[in-house]
Parts: C-alpha cells; sequence; structure tokens
C-alpha cells in the first residue's frame, strides 16, 4: 500500500511577502492548501510590559513604534484615553490638528498598503508611484514636528507644537492633486487583467465570519459591514465632519484593495473640512506636571488605518500604568487569516495576506 | 630571475595605455564594492525606511546597492532593520550562515545597535553585535533615507580600502 506524506511549507519570518517577520506554516495538498498555522511573535519587543516602568507622557514614544505606518492615530489613541481619564479640556485648535495628521497618516497607510500588495503580486512600477505620495505627506509630517515616522506629536492635552505657515498651503496643494495620482494607480494596477486575476474572487470573509473572528477597520467594510469607530462611537471632533463611510459587499481580495482607494477619499474630505474651519488659538490645554491619575480603568477606542484600536487602562493611583493592554486591530485581523487562506491555491495565501494589511509590529507589539 | 628580457621599444607606452598593475584582492574589492546585493529582510520600522530608499525619490540604485535579494544564497550584505529578539536571533544568525562569503552587515536604526528603547525590555537583545561582525553602524530611530545611503557608501569604502577600517577590542565592544 502507498504511503502518503504530509508536507509541511514554510513561510517566513525573512520572506518577501510577509510585511515583516511573520511566519506561517502551510499544509498544501497538491496546490491547494488545506491548513495554515500563523506563528507570531518574532518581533515581540514586550511593550506593554514596558509601559509599566514609563510615566504616561513617557510612554508615548512607544505608541509610535507599534504601527509604524500610521503612527499619528496611535499617538491620538493613547493621550485620549489619559485625557478621557483625567477630564483634561483639549483646545479647539489642537484638535483640529489631530484630525489632519490623523488622516493624513490614514492616507500614508493605505498608500503603503496597496504599494506593498502591488509589490507581492509583481507590480513593481505601482510601488514606486505610492511611495512618490507618501513622500509627499512625510514632508509635511517633517515639517511639523521633524520627523518622518516616528512622530511622538501629540501630547497629553494638545499638540507638540503648532503648525508651520508654509503647511496649509503645502496640504491643499497634495490634496488637489491627490485623486489625479490615484488615477495613475488605477491605470497601471487596477485595471491590469493580471493583478484582477489574482485579486477578483479570492480569499471571500463572509460578513459573519468577520464579526465572529473580530475583525475591524477597512477588511471588515469590506465584506459588507458598515462599522467605523469613527461613525459609530465618534471620538475627537469626528462628528463634526460630513464623511461617508464606504463599504462594499464582495468581500474578495479586491474589494478590500478597492476599500482602501475609497478611504483615502474620504480621508481628503475630512482634511479639507478641517482645513477650512482650522480655528485659530491655544494648541495645548492646561495640564498638570506631574500627571497622576485616580484609581480606576478606561477602555477607549480610535479608528486606525487597520481597524478599530482600543487602550484599556488600569491605574491605582501613581504616576505609572498599573497595566496597558492594547487591542491592535491587526493582531484580531490575522486571526481570520488561517481560516481566509484554507481551500485557495498556494499563491493566493500571498494576495490574501497582502490584502489584510497586517503591521506586525502592532501584531507582536 | 637575473635575466635580462630585452623590452621592446614601445613596452613603456603599451604599459600607459593597456596595463593596469594591481593585486586580484584590489580587482576583487572593487567589484564586489560597486556591487552589493542587500537581502530583503525588513524587521520594523526601519525596514519602511530602507524601502523608502530604494524608492523613487532616494534611489539606492544610483549607488550600485539596490537589487535586493529575497534568498540570503544570492545576498552579500544583510542591513538588520529592526530590534532583534531571542526568538528571532537564531533565525537572523541562520540567514546570516547561508550567505556566501564575503559577506558584510549594516545594523541600521538604534534597535539593532543597542536595543535603543527597547533595551530594558525582557525579550530584545541589546544590539546585533553581540552575536554578528557588524560592519557599519546608522543611529536613528529610524534613520533617514540619507542615514542609510550614507552607510551603505561608508561600506563601499571600507571594502575597498579594508586597511583604513579601524579595528575595535572585544571589550571596547
Amino acid at each position: 500500500m502507498p504511503r502518503t506524506q504530509e508536507l509541511n511549507l514554510n513561510m517566513g519570518p525573512q520572506h518577501p511577502s510577509t510585511h515583516g517577520v511573520f511566519r506561517c506554516v502551510i499544509t498544501p495538498d497538491g496546490e491547494t492548501v488545506t491548513r495554515v498555522e500563523n506563528h507570531i511573535g518574532y518581533l515581540h519587543r514586550g511593550i506593554e510590559k514596558i509601559a509599566e516602568s514609563k510615566t504616561y507622557p513617557q510612554f508615548i514614544p512607544y505608541t509610535d513604534r507599534m504601527d509604524y505606518l500610521c503612527s499619528m492615530v496611535y499617538n491620538q489613541g493613547y493621550v485620549e484615553t489619559i485625557e478621557k481619564m483625567l477630564g483634561i479640556e483639549v483646545p479647539e485648535r489642537a484638535e483640529y490638528i489631530r484630525v489632519i495628521m490623523a488622516e493624513l497618516s490614514r492616507i500614508a497607510s493605505h498608500l503603503v498598503m496597496v504599494a506593498t500588495m502591488a509589490i507581492d503580486l509583481a507590480g513593481t512600477s505601482n510601488w514606486m508611484y505610492c511611495f512618490r505620495e507618501r513622500e509627499k505627506i512625510l514632508d509635511l509630517f517633517e515639517m511639523t514636528c521633524g520627523s518622518r515616522m516616528t512622530f511622538s506629536y501629540m501630547r497629553i492635552g494638545g499638540v507638540a507644537e503648532d503648525l508651520p505657515e508654509e503647511f496649509i498651503p503645502a496640504c491643499r496643494k497634495f490634496i488637489n492633486e491627490f485623486p489625479e495620482k490615484m488615477n495613475e494607480v488605477h491605470e497601471l494596477l487596477t485595471g491590469n487583467e493580471i493583478f484582477q486575476a489574482r485579486t477578483k474572487g479570492i480569499g471571500i470573509l463572509p460578513p459573519d465570519m468577520a464579526v465572529a473572528y473580530g475583525v475591524t477597520g477597512p477588511n471588515l467594510r469590506a465584506s459588507g459591514v458598515p462599522y467605523d469607530v469613527r461613525k459609530n462611537q465618534p471620538y475627537s471632533i469626528y462628528d463634526r465632519f460630513d464623511f461617508k463611510l464606504p463599504v462594499r459587499f464582495n468581500g474578495d481580495c479586491f474589494d478590500r484593495y478597492l476599500l482602501r482607494f475609497d478611504e483615502m477619499e474620504q480621508s481628503c474630505r475630512i482634511i479639507e473640512q478641517a482645513l477650512d474651519s482650522l480655528p485659530e488659538g491655544e494648541i495645548k490645554g492646561k495640564v498638570p506636571k506631574m500627571i497622576k491619575i485616580p484609581p480606576g480603568e478606561i477602555y477607549h477606542q480610535v479608528e486606525s488605518s487597520k481597524g478599530a484600536l482600543g487602550f484599556f487602562l488600569v491605574s491605582d493611583g501613581s504616576n505609572k500604568p498599573y497595566r496597558l493592554h492594547v487591542r491592535g486591530p491587526s493582531f484580531v485581523n490575522m486571526g481570520v487569516f488561517p481560516e481566509l487562506a484554507k481551500g485557495w491555491k498556494i499563491q493566493d495565501v500571498i494576495s490574501i495576506l497582502a490584502s489584510l494589511d497586517p503591521v506586525l509590529g502592532e501584531v507582536d507589539r | 630571475m637575473g635575466i635580462n628580457v630585452e623590452q621592446p621599444a614601445d613596452a613603456k607606452q603599451l604599459l600607459k595605455h593597456n596595463i593596469i598593475l594591481t593585486s586580484i584582492e584590489k580587482v576583487l574589492n572593487w567589484g564586489r564594492a560597486h556591487s552589493l546585493w542587500p537581502l530583503t529582510f525588513g524587521i520594523a520600522c526601519c525596514a519602511i525606511e530602507m524601502m523608502s530608499t530604494t524608492n523613487s525619490r532616494y534611489d539606492l540604485s544610483r549607488f550600485g546597492s539596490e537589487l535586493f535579494r529575497p534568498s540570503p544564497r544570492q545576498a552579500d550584505l544583510i542591513i538588520i532593520p529592526g530590534s532583534v529578539n531571542k526568538k528571532l536571533q537564531p533565525l537572523v544568525e541562520r540567514v546570516y550562515n547561508q550567505m556566501a562569503d564575503p559577506k558584510y552587515v549594516i545594523a541600521m536604526g538604534n534597535c539593532a545597535i543597542s536595543g535603543g528603547p527597547y533595551r530594558d525590555s525582557y525579550t530584545v537583545l541589546p544590539g546585533v553585535n553581540t552575536f554578528l561582525p557588524v560592519d557599519v553602524y546608522i543611529p536613528g530611530c529610524p534613520p533617514r533615507p540619507e542615514a542609510l545611503i550614507d552607510g551603505v557608501l561608508k561600506l563601499r569604502e571600507r571594502i575597498m580600502h579594508p586597511e583604513r577600517a579601524v579595528k575595535v577590542s572585544q571589550d571596547e565592544q
């Protein structure tokens, strides 16, 4: 009697399309994937433990380094958690600046997603186009806070510095030019037959499964579930802006890819409105020099470019957190990956992983 | 060898135009320095800056080092862009051992140099020099693309002129 043996195919951590040091073990049956096993922790740096030995403001730089693609939103989520607990009033101008920065960060993050998805499916020129646009956003960040990626720009009670004079015209210029530049990407990649063949109808995530696995963000909205923290539980000043919640219904890789473009469009709208109504005034509220939080616990959510990002903070009354837990959207989204990749071909695993857009810095923390 | 060979009259002229006298090692080093093939190994934040460096604005290919290879067998430069923890360390070491000689190491960013902001963490190693022979250290958190280009140029100089490299003793590291 012939004996058969299962083949285990290892992918990562050193692999060009795992977006960092993600590792998965694939069990194929011929070309078809029958089982996928996630292995994470190759970038575990113990950030939550480090938080317990840092004072509240000292932890802001670590939030940058969790999801380094949209750091501004992570800054915002953390400082808002503390403000909520202390009841600090944030000046109007600072709130508007925060929204502008967070939305720019979201665009930059989605651009990296589109770029890496393109290069994983061998679309090199599109990679360059997206990074060219991203550099323009990084220029805006650099002129505001002096850093390209890890900003620590948002502080408890406001922001670190006011916007420079040249920021507003430069930002407007970027917003105006952006849709046209995205058309270039659509012409190159979205309409491409090979790209469509590798993404359309591949890796379908049904809405009930997405909800069951706790998937949030663009991945959930591409499955037809209209949930966004900015709309459903508005934080900061998001309730003042007029923007749509883009939803697509197929739940395949192609929809997840297209939804990023819809989101970038809406982000541009928010930035435009925020620039128009940007008030004058203070950029930092009244904050005690030594930040001590009364004993208690709090959970605060914001919408990052990957999904709902939550901070759960337990305080024992000292100047350091007793425990800080982060609900990372990439980490939760990765949970559905083994289920999603099952039954597809080996090459589809690449496009499914790229369309989920995980950031390993935040998955492993 | 004690035998005088009579040179043709125009030998000196020929030497001037067509012949270069050098050692094999120098020619090889010249070749190695001008076509570094780095390994695609993104770890953390610095990997995104590494991607920016190869991209349209900064364009590392101007210096002949843009051909990122996903296989360690084809690469001769490993850039460590991020923090290496105890779980990742054996893998980095294995990837390094799979690369063919001569090979070079760039420690990019504070995490790779000394552990950076995670030095106090229970998982992160205090720098990759604890297990790899690092050639160039690039400070920054993360370093700008210009800094990475400068680091690659420094490495190039180091390969071409190995005698200029400063020797650091074990206890100084």
